[in-house]
């Protein structure tokens, strides 16, 4: 694909895309708007993404991509063999090892580190938009902070369930400004977003907005002080690898209904087996 | 004992390999060529030009064989492959009053100077299914006569000259470019039509005729319909002057609307506008509709809460090229997601049958 | 005493068409002030331009606000005035509908106000919405409903607790019985002027029915094409009608 320029966008859309990237790393968890590109893989199959990576990647990056936290989930593979041609860039399934780490709907269990980025795929920013449908209006209760109607929902929740029902996607403030919505990560992965020592990006391409968490950003999971937020996965050992630690799939194994668990993080799960630790399903 | 599912890149070479074969169909019969999709199917390229964004027949009738005939996914290989493309600049506005006309019709005027033609359309055949297109389709040559030449004037100046119809005030403000800028509300006429020439003509064509059937209706009348081929001139700064460096063929559609006014301001009739690619006049006519619903604030009319009043509605879900994706996203793997939410139901169960239980036994 | 509210001169066209024109008055703390006029009068087009739903073409609407003392509310910022809108003040709709979230349930709706100020203990919320409940006739039991399940009378009474879950120092109100049976109207300002007196509120209340006025306003203002024809306290005005409209108005009443 030698005709098309470095990682495929050309270097004015890639400056425009840092330019928004800027932005939304100095307003932690707002959302920026940019003219999203049309890209050679449909909206909603991770084109916010991609043009994220392609803005911040260099020749020199390792490159990572993870959907539902596999590396060999067939949309990662896509990802991965696209920017692998378009920008020649090394590639990793090692957590560690990777500089940039394209990810959908995981964050890895590994904690990351300084001078790595995180690029989440995005399909729909605002966390508001199944409360209020308007852009215009949500722009509006961003703007003014006016957040009461996102805990209407939390409450209406709980009293209708005992519990706040929001098991992904699960809103955040960040900074204590911002409601940012953290993509369809499960809410087991929230409390990796605070604090964290990686720069994270979220890019959506079809709603065209960017947002980001600079490191080491505060990052506060709603909830209300009686019913505290609390970070759930099924409560199993992973079947292969042992760990306790670890955001499981649950997989159906027979007809008769027999299930096992294991990691979905697939770089975390093989390095422990690696190291020898070993589940109860595990040969 | 459970061994991981591997191979995603294997799987996915094999289904480009099948995918490849299928399209192909079967090699006993002679493959389609380019020219004949551009000559033959010639509604469906103008319609991949038009939602694709890009004028080149031969570009869409490849789309459109490498897409199996799938329209859509053919306006999708167009798209993605224009924003790859350099620009040098912009055309000068084109000129449709210098149309040369194949086909050009008024609802509003029995005759005008000019005439009215019919033109290459469906509009008075029967359709019958026709057997002998199937065994031949060779037909003989339809009469012609020269083409007009020189101004063929619209409709709605005829209109505009005893002030009956409200002015479209000349402007020379670029206008937007939603493929350059993110989409924002409110937006401009000037963006509006942008989308709505490249919006999906099903999407489109649904909501003109929900104005119609009375949400947001507005009284069309199709002042005038025109198609045909008109010149496209580019401003070279070397040259201080600009020179034409193409033909276009496209779709104009001018509908005059039901009217305005008020104590102070005498009744007047409204426009609503559609102008595409190609030949491409249902998509056309629709455009200017919804054109003209969009349009109720500027002129005071009522929000009477239509779909085709709502130009955040209209405009975000018009795209077929995002819908289509998004869509068809629900397909990827939502495992993560699907576990977290299969956890909480699991554990809402838990509680309640307890609850039942306690209940029971109280 | 300063007064809670100032009105100066506050003027709304629609177009060439009058809604109201250069309207002045005070309201002090713990006043209800009603304003009467028939139908088109100009009193909502007045109400909304106070309330900061309408932007007025000419005047002031100062308010003495907790923080900063007495502040045209016109000119001040768009988050300021909504702020103000969900704390210091409450706005009751004619039509419960448009007041409350019909797909949240009543105690959601009491809630959504302590929650947008900030408070985050469920339990405390959800005790503070039942006790509102309870304070307009609401049964407990139904905390959990939404309000497409309630009567008409109930709704506005739940419209009615989800302003003044947060205390407002001033309360707008928009017709607050129409709409209503005759019955439901009698219980509902029986409530009014109940929760008037006990919690010494302060309030503009807009009505064409004289006699909801009559039970809830220290002083009256008659509004006719836009313009107020006479003001003066409830009794006088009612009893002792200058204006020849307000006499009108008053006459029209006794007759009905
Ligand atoms: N949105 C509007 N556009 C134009 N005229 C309006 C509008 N709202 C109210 N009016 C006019 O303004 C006048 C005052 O209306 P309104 O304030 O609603 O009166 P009231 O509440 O006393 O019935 C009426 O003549 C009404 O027709
Ligand atoms: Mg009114
Ligand atoms: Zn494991």
């Amino acid at each position: 694909m030698t005709e098309y320029n470095f990682a495929y966008l050309d270097e004015q859309t890639k400056r425009m895309i840092r330019r928004a990237i800027l932005k939304g790393l100095t307003i932690p968890g707002y959302q920026v708007p940019f003219a999203s590109r049309e890209m050679p893989m449909p909206y909603g199959w991770g084109t916010g993404g991609v043009q994220v990576s392609a803005a911040v990647l260099t020749p020199k990056d390792t490159f990572k991509v993870i959907d539902q936290g596999a590396d060999d989930t067939t949309n990662a593979v896509s990802i991965r063999t696209f920017f692998q041609r378009t920008a020649g860039v090394a590639t990793t399934t090692a957590t560690s090892d990777a500089t940039v780490i394209q990810t959908r709907h995981r964050i890895p269990e590994e904690p990351l580190h300084e001078g790595q980025i995180l690029v989440y795929q995005v399909p729909i920013p605002e966390p508001l938009r199944f409360l209020e449908p308007r852009e215009s209006e949500t722009r509006k209760m961003h703007s003014l902070e006016e957040y009461g109607l996102m805990h209407v929902k939390l409450y209406e929740d709980i009293s209708r369930h005992g519990h706040i029902a929001t098991s992904y996607a699960y809103p955040v403030k960040v900074e204590g400004r911002y409601v940012m919505d953290p993509s369809p990560i499960p809410k087991f992965d929230n409390p990796k977003l605070g604090d964290m020592a990686a720069i994270q990006l979220f890019g959506a391409g079809r709603e065209q907005r960017i947002y980001a968490l600079p490191p080491y950003t505060q990052v506060v999971s709603l909830d209300f002080e009686d019913h505290p937020f609390e970070a759930s996965k099924a409560d199993h050992p992973c079947g292969m690898c042992g760990a306790t630690d670890s955001y499981l799939d649950e997989l159906i194994i027979d007809d008769l209904g027999g299930r096992m668990f294991v990691c979905s993080d697939t770089d975390y799960c093989e390095a422990r087996q690696a190291a020898g630790h070993k589940g109860k399903d595990a040969a | 004992m459970y061994v991981a599912v591997k191979g995603g890149e294997r799987a996915i070479e094999n289904a480009h390999a099948w995918l490849a074969e299928e399209r192909r169909g079967n090699t006993d019969i002679a493959e389609l060529s380019i020219a004949q999709i551009r000559e033959q199917l010639s509604l469906a390229v103008n319609r991949v030009m038009a939602e694709g964004s890009l004028y080149d027949p031969d570009l869409a009738a490849l789309a459109i064989k490498q897409a199996r005939g799938d329209l859509i996914e053919a306006i999708f290989l167009m798209r993605a492959y224009r924003t790859t493309l350099p620009r040098f600049g912009a055309s000068e506005p084109v000129d449709t009053g210098i149309m040369a006309c194949d086909r050009r019709i008024s609802a509003t005027f029995k005759d005008l100077p000019g005439g009215q033609v019919l033109g290459p359309t469906f509009d008075y055949t029967h359709r019958l299914l026709d057997f002998k297109l199937a065994a031949d389709g060779e037909v003989p040559k339809a009469p012609s006569r020269d083409a007009e030449t020189g101004n063929v004037p619209h409709v709605t100046e005829f209109l505009n000259r005893e002030g009956l119809i409200e002015e479209a005030p000349h402007d020379d403000t670029p206008p937007p470019d939603l493929t350059r800028e993110p989409l924002e509300m409110p937006s401009p006429r000037a963006l509006r039509l942008q989308a709505l020439t490249r919006a999906d003509e099903g999407f489109t064509l649904g909501l003109a005729y929900s104005t119609q059937r009375g949400y947001g209706r507005n009284h069309a009348f199709v002042g005038e319909l025109r198609i045909g081929s008109v010149p496209v001139e580019m401003d070279i700064p070397e040259l201080g002057f600009a020179v034409e460096i193409g033909e276009v063929i496209l779709t104009e559609c001018e509908t005059v609307n039901q009217f305005t006014g008020s104590k102070t301001e005498p009744p007047q009739f409204t426009r609503g506008y559609g102008l595409v690619f190609g030949q491409t006049e249902r998509k056309a006519i629709s455009m200017a509709l919804v054109d003209r619903a969009l349009r109720w604030e500027e002129l005071g009319e009522d929000n009477v809460g239509a779909p085709a009043q709502d130009a955040e509605f209209v405009l975000y879900h018009a795209d077929n090229i995002q819908a289509t994706g998004f869509l068809e996203h629900i397909k990827l793997p939502h495992y993560v997601d699907f576990q977290s939410e299969l956890e909480l139901v699991r554990k809402l169960r838990r509680e309640a049958g307890a609850q039942q239980v306690q209940e029971a036994a109280e | 005493m300063t007064p809670l509210l100032s009105v100066q001169g506050i003027t709304k066209r629609y177009g060439a068409h009058i809604g109201c024109a250069d309207v002045s008055f005070d309201l002090y703390p713990g006043e209800v002030m009603g304003i009467v006029g028939e139908s088109g009068s100009g009193k909502s087009t007045l109400l909304n331009c106070m309330a900061g739903h309408l932007t007025p073409d000419a005047g002031q609407v100062v308010f003495d606000t907790r923080t900063d003392g007495r502040r045209d509310t016109i000119t001040m910022s768009e988050p300021e005035r909504r702020m103000l809108g969900r704390t210091d003040w409450a706005f009751v709709h004619q039509h419960a509908r448009d007041g409350l979230r019909m797909g949240v349930s009543a105690g959601g709706n009491v809630g959504e106000r302590l929650m947008a100020v900030g408070e985050r203990h469920y339990g405390d919320i959800r005790d503070k919405a039942t006790d509102w409940l309870g304070r307009v006739e609401i049964d407990a039991s139904r905390v959990d409903d939404r309000p497409t399940t309630f009567s008409g009378g109930m709704q506005q009474r739940l419209q009615i607790a989800r302003n003044l879950v947060t205390g407002p120092r001033l309360v707008f109100m928009d017709e607050p019985t129409g709409g209503l049976d005759v019955s439901v109207q009698a219980r509902l300002l029986d409530l009014l002027r109940g929760l008037v007196r006990d919690l010494g509120l302060s309030a503009i209340i807009v009505t064409h029915d004289l006699a909801v006025v009559r039970l809830l306003a220290d002083r009256l203002m008659v509004m006719k094409s836009g313009r107020v024809v006479e003001a003066g306290l409830t009794d006088q005005v009612l009893d002792d009608p200058q204006h020849a409209y307000s006499q009108l108005l008053v006459s029209s009443v006794l007759q009905v």
